[in-house]
């Protein structure tokens, strides 16, 4: 077995730089605890897939890849690295923690999971092949390709209504596609919602295929209640169906939940020592990026004071 | 440094399809965040592949035509054209390690 190089050797690894694993960087780093930050993709995690967030307290309007930059560049300051690779998975060996990744392994004698969540997949024939040609999961990303368009939102919660009012910019007719018969998402976006003109809903319905040859043509749907079928015709269909966390990789390794959230204390730890687990991974979480931040604050504290106690 | 040039809907067809060498354009615009974290790989990749693979961009925002053409529906998109044809595509974000081993798969 070989041993992990000097360089390689740190406090607290971090996995994941969404909200939860940028302020646990921040905290970590300004508890002078060497620490770095492994990314696989963007910065942000999903904020940096949001146009505008307007509920982060102290931050009246901010762009959401900005609000992850600047939280990237604070931790920084203080001494925070960031790598890109990609975690594999996580090995305990004398009493420390060996995370594996696509770039090599790194030793830590504490870690914290921020993986964060990914966006669910319908599952519907056509989506794979259609994916980048109409069908999407960033509206922010896309939206200005469908210009005077007819376009789709799949789903009922935040996601669905913010990324829905976001494309009624570009789009001449948004229509929501939504499983049930009311809303999940907050009141305020709701309100917006049913105010904004160009926004149509279509309840009780599922979508059954996504159709088109170079694009997005259809939708085929089917209402769950009366099992009616029927045509939608659309240039993009935008899917905000729920979250996924990203702990695959964690599976026999923690006790989790049957969506896959591990557990935790109000410490954040999980049940093996000097492990931590913060924001959408968790069970509970409040799934906002300020419980996140939060969440990331609380593991890094108190994996400063378990390197104290070792 | 090299850093990728700006192509437009007037230029593209002398910049890229015409070119002698493989060529990579990266499909961005301003509103879009993951774009940002592209702009920096395709400049590492740019000095990588120096003299072996040209590197442009182009804003979809301001050239509409060429975009359209393609049938770029979602950025960032990244097309490598080789002989005046596109032969490979990547749609989203991808890490770099991904990008190399796409890019040298087709030129």
């Amino acid at each position: 077995m070989l041993a992990v190089s000097d360089d390689r050797q740190y406090d607290i690894v971090i996995i994941g730089a969404g909200p939860a694993g940028l302020a646990a960087g921040l905290y970590a780093a300004r508890a002078r605890r060497k620490t770095v930050l492994l990314e696989r993709g963007v910065t942000g995690g999903q904020i940096a897939l949001t146009s505008v967030i307007e509920n982060y307290p102290g931050m009246d309007e901010v762009d959401g890849f900005e609000l992850g930059q600047l939280m990237q560049r604070q931790a920084e300051k203080y001494g925070m690295t960031t790598a890109a690779a990609e975690v594999t998975g996580l090995e305990r060996r004398n009493g420390t923690h060996i995370v594996h990744t696509n770039d090599g392994d790194y030793e830590a004698k504490a870690v914290i999971l921020t993986g964060g969540a990914e966006y669910n997949r319908l599952g519907v024939p056509g989506e794979e092949r259609l994916t980048g040609k109409g069908v999407s999961y960033c509206a922010t990303c896309d939206a200005a390709f469908f210009n005077d368009q007819a376009v789709a939102v799949v789903g009922g919660g935040d996601a669905a209504m913010d990324e829905g009012l976001f494309v009624t910019r570009y789009a001449s007719k948004v229509s929501v596609i939504h499983r049930r018969d009311e809303l999940r998402a907050s009141k305020i976006l709701q309100e917006r919602a049913f105010a904004n003109e160009k926004m149509a809903f279509i309840w009780d319905t599922v979508v059954t295929a996504i159709e088109g040859e170079d694009g997005v043509e259809r939708l085929q749907l089917r209402n769950v209640k009366t099992g009616a079928a029927s045509t939608l015709d659309v240039a993009a269909v935008f899917i905000f169906i729920g979250l996924s966390p990203n702990t695959g990789y964690l599976r026999d390794q923690l006790k989790m939940d049957e969506g896959g959230h591990i557990y935790v204390n109000e410490w954040m730890e999980t049940e093996v020592p000097g492990l931590f687990a913060a924001g959408d991974v968790r069970v509970n979480s409040a799934r906002q990026v300020v419980s996140a931040a939060g969440d990331g604050a609380t593991a890094a504290i108190r994996a400063d004071h378990y390197i104290t106690n070792i | 440094m090299a850093k990728p040039r700006d192509v437009t809907d007037q230029t593209f067809e002398q910049e890229v399809l015409k070119s002698d060498k493989p060529v990579l354009v990266d499909f961005w615009a301003p509103w879009c965040g993951p774009c940002r974290m592209v702009a920096p790989i395709v400049e590492e990749l740019s000095e990588e592949y120096a003299g072996k693979v040209d590197f442009v961009k182009l804003n979809t925002d301001e050239n509409p035509d060429v975009s359209v053409k393609y049938g770029i529906r979602s950025i960032p998109t990244l097309l490598v054209f080789k002989g005046g044809e596109a032969v490979g595509q990547i749609v989203g974000f991808r890490p770099k390690s991904d990008l190399k081993q796409r890019l040298d798969a087709v030129v």
